[in-house]
């Protein structure tokens, strides 16, 4: 039997970038918050220290910071006919675990995406004609605009200090900047970072070319800075040891180096760690949350009752709680009814790997940061006419290279052999200038009707509870569009002058074990109408008035940008929501 | 649920977390001033996995995947057998903080790998069929008997599934060798490979200096300095007497 707890205004379900974000909002407004986070706590001081945070083996190689699959997993098949199998060790993304979430260890690569993209299904409708779009694509509108969100980007870039050349403040284009982005209310918080030599060259050759490079916005600090809530984070350093990796310096935006500091100081704020949620309770009505369960590190069971549960768990984990806990209506792709685990996307993640003559070209790769380099956005959305290519989406590429770290950036010409006397020496004369950029071209994903997560009838967890089932394969459209983002973007390392340049475009089938990113989205998204979204687009869930559900998974579909701005932006957007008009009427907030 | 599962559960989280019991934080920042999950530094000595023909076996196996030449020792020199033996010994020879339920059934590539067999169960049945494989073609003669030009020729059979094993996949045990013996060669020196930070000095990474603001603006000119790992150089650490 569960020990119960004593009951709280808010439960809020995962510590990670917006959990922390709720936490303190609500905190702040006098509420009575407690956090139950399934990882550890860390700190900068005694989990990552500069004197062993780079340590490549531990953290990039054995991904020592994340999950470990035997804690929970999830299967995975390409198509509703094949049976799904467990994800035994983690590949195509690497879910977060412990108080900070992915914000620990992220790049902090920080946009914002297109006007554009939150009404994607009456745009590119109303430009292109219904019959552009393939028939399974299940695209929608979010519900929510860009100019709603504008406030709310701003809140999160200068609670992160983010390092950034504006394009386009209050319509005013700005020279240096992303001319295609939505206008901003003010400049960027911090100034860019500096650019190493090669991410230099690229800058200039996409000019060269016509197109409007500007750099990479950037959560790694080009100078000193304290945030609003009076937390201070130093100057990044350029250390390579970024994305997976813990920052040593208090130089990464991350919950730890910008909110928990003054968060964990309100005497009205409980965190818990190594407590993992293992069920959203509801009362007999079906349509009240009294709270959660959870399974504290020595196996005891507790029940934490709250009025309002804020699940906040990263995508899949949100939807899988959801499915868990029978909140909402499970999607059925056949019959095409519910709406949980519905409109479950990724990216379309590709590379262009050059190398340039080693007399001419010092790169140094080393020197780098997690957010660093120079794109361009002209192949972005709807920022160009789709009409003649036969595809919709598009993404950012850039050369965004982030590490000379030696065990995984130690690329060699294509034909090279994988071992021996001509493979080290391949190595030996190419690391010092060849271009690896890590996500270089950063493509959208939209949504399709047989791309969803459901419960896996064979497999468990170590609660003997379901793995979550995630059924999902690249579409022509998406593969199309990866194809023409790749040769464009492969031209402009042509035009800096390498001697070889190889394409590694994304082809179908999806694979589960090939790295792309960890932007899952989806799967509990946000909509005008109960029968095609879970959550209305204050993120409250249509069904459970009580409960309000953060992260990606409220993405209708993916745009070709990084998520975790918009999932932010989205995060300050709901918290506003509760504070401004849910606390005074509890209750739904929309009438569909 | 039942407290008998909730038991057994609690030892998933031992091991796997800097900090395993679960606590309330209020009012204050759960820190004391010691690192929570310091670096476990590789020892010299006794082989800690191999037997000791399964080690000679393997040092003769790095030293043909990363060969000596000139300006770099190859793969024994730099201590590469030493980091899989203890990598073998350690949580990734067992397979630790994987997905280990069942049913195991074969998949699509696609779906990753399957396998029940571990990295250390992989590289013991390996080693001994590569013995017997040997043994049986090469007139009597162990692997690290052969001439370089032999055990390459060997490898290269190995890895285009020409040469089989009995009872294990010959491919995999060289994809697996693929993987660890560059692993071994440029993971930092704390580690138990990478002795005297050969692989990086052979590409020229400096280690985790962790600072290059002074040299982000310096372009195409080759950074100066020697690298540093976690444990230091060996300039700052007096010999011992
Ligand atoms: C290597 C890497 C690099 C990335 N780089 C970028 C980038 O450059 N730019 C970008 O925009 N995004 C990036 N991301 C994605 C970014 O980390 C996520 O978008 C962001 O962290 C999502 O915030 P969240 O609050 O939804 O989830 P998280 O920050 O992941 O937090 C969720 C928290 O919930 C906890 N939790 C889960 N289940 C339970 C449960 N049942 N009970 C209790 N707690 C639970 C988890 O342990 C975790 O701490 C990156 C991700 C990774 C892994
Ligand atoms: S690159 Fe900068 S922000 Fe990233 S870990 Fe290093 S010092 Fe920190």
């Amino acid at each position: 039997m569960a020990r119960k707890l004593p009951r709280k205004d808010v439960v809020i379900i995962g510590l990670g970038w917006t959990g922390s974000i709720m936490a303190y909002e609500l905190a702040d407004a006098g509420l009575d918050v407690i956090a139950i986070e399934r990882g550890p706590w860390r700190n900068t001081a005694t989990d990552y220290p500069p004197g062993y945070a780079a340590d490549e083996l531990r953290y990039r190689i054995r991904h020592e910071l994340f999950l470990s699959p035997s804690q929970t997993t999830f299967t995975f098949r390409n198509k509703m006919s094949e049976a799904a199998l467990p994800i035994r060790s983690w590949g195509a993304f690497m879910p977060p675990n412990g108080v900070g979430g992915g914000g620990v260890h992220w790049n902090a690569e920080t946009w914002r995406f297109l006007p554009s993209d939150f009404m994607l299904k009456t745009h590119l409708t109303e430009r292109y004609g219904a019959s552009f779009l393939p028939e399974d694509m299940t695209i929608q509108d979010w519900g929510v605009t860009y100019d709603e969100l504008e406030p709310h980007y701003d809140r999160f870039e200068y609670l992160c200090g983010t390092s950034g050349q504006a394009g386009n403040i209050k319509g005013t284009i700005m020279d240096g900047g992303n001319p295609f982005e939505g206008p901003r209310s003010r400049a960027y918080p911090n100034p860019p970072q500096d650019q190493p030599f090669g991410h230099t060259l690229f800058g200039k050759a996409a000019r060269d070319l016509g197109y409007k490079p500007f750099p990479q916005p950037s959560g790694n600090m080009s100078r000193p800075y304290q945030n609003p809530l009076g937390v201070r984070l130093g100057p990044c350093t350029y250390c390579g040891f970024c994305e997976w990796f813990g920052c040593g310096n208090y130089s990464k935006a991350s919950p730890q180096t910008t909110i928990l500091p003054a968060l964990v100081r309100k005497p009205n704020f409980t965190a818990r760690d190594n407590s993992e949620v293992t069920r959203i309770n509801v009362d007999g009505s079906g349509k009240r949350t009294t709270g959660v369960t959870f399974v504290d590190a020595s196996g005891d069971e507790w029940e934490q009752p709250a009025d309002l549960v804020v699940l906040s768990a990263y995508t899949i984990f949100n939807v899988q709680l959801l499915l868990l806990s029978g909140i909402g209506k499970a999607y059925d792709p056949a019959a095409n009814t519910g709406v949980i685990g519905r409109n479950f996307t990724h990216q379309t993640i590709s590379d262009v790997v050059s190398f340039f003559d080693p007399a001419k070209f010092v790169f140094n790769p080393f020197i780098a940061s997690g957010a660093i380099g120079m794109c361009i956005d002209e192949f972005n959305g709807d920022n160009f006419d789709h009409g003649p290519h036969g595809f919709v989406g598009g993404g950012y590429m850039g050369h965004v290279q982030t590490n000379g770290r030696p065990i995984e950036t130690t690329p060699v010409p294509p034909g090279t052999p994988l071992w021996g006397a001509a493979w080290k020496k391949a190595v030996k004369e190419n690391y010092q200038s060849a271009i690896k950029p890590g996500t270089g071209v950063h493509g959208s994903m939209y949504s399709y009707r047989d791309v969803y997560v459901d419960l896996d009838p064979t497999y468990k967890d170590r609660f003997n509870r379901p793995l979550a089932r995630i059924t999902m394969d690249f579409h022509d459209n998406e593969i199309k569009q990866n194809k023409f983002l790749t040769d464009k973007f492969a031209e402009i390392f042509q035009a800096m002058g390498a001697k070889q340049v190889h394409k590694e475009y994304r082809k179908g089938p999806y694979d589960i074990t090939k790295y792309q990113t960890t932007h899952l989205c989806g799967g509990a998204i946000m909509g005008t109408d109960p029968n095609t979204s879970a959550l209305n687009r204050y993120l409250q869930s249509w069904d459970v008035p009580n409960l309000f559900v953060m992260g990606a998974s409220a993405f209708p579909q993916n745009a070709g940008y990084n998520p975790t701005g918009t999932v932010a932006a989205l995060a300050y957007w709901a918290a506003d929501a509760i504070l401004s008009k849910y606390l005074k009427n509890p209750g739904q907030l929309i009438n569909a | 649920m039942q407290r008998r599962t909730f038991l057994t559960v609690a030892a998933w989280f031992v091991g796997t977390t800097s900090l395993t019991r679960a606590s309330a934080i209020h009012n204050h920042i759960p820190w004391a001033p010691h690192p929570n999950s310091p670096p476990e530094v590789v020892r010299p000595g006794p082989w800690q996995f191999f037997a000791l023909d399964e080690a000679r076996a393997m040092e003769a196996i790095v030293d043909r995947i990363i060969p000596p030449d000139p300006d770099t020792p190859g793969g024994k020199i730099a201590g590469c057998a030493v980091f899989i033996d203890r990598q073998l010994k350690g949580p990734y020879g067992s397979n630790q903080g994987l997905y280990t339920l069942e049913p195991h059934t074969k998949g699509t590539k696609e779906q990753g790998p399957q396998s029940v067999l571990t990295p250390a169960e992989l590289y013991r049945k390996s080693l001994a069929a590569l013995d017997k494989h040997c043994k049986s073609t090469q007139g009597g003669k162990s692997f690290a008997e052969l001439d370089a030009a032999a055990q390459d020729d060997l490898l290269r059979k190995i890895e285009s599934g020409e040469v089989k094993f009995d009872g294990v996949d010959a491919q995999g045990f060289f994809s697996a060798l693929l993987k660890d013996v560059p692993e071994g060669f440029f993971a930092d020196p704390i580690h138990g490979g990478n002795i005297d930070m050969v692989g990086w000095k052979m590409i020229g990474f400096p280690g985790i200096r962790y600072d290059y603001r002074d040299w982000v603006n310096r372009h195409n000119e080759r950074y100066p300095h020697p690298p540093v790992s976690i444990a230091g150089r060996a300039e700052w650490t007096p010999a011992k007497s």
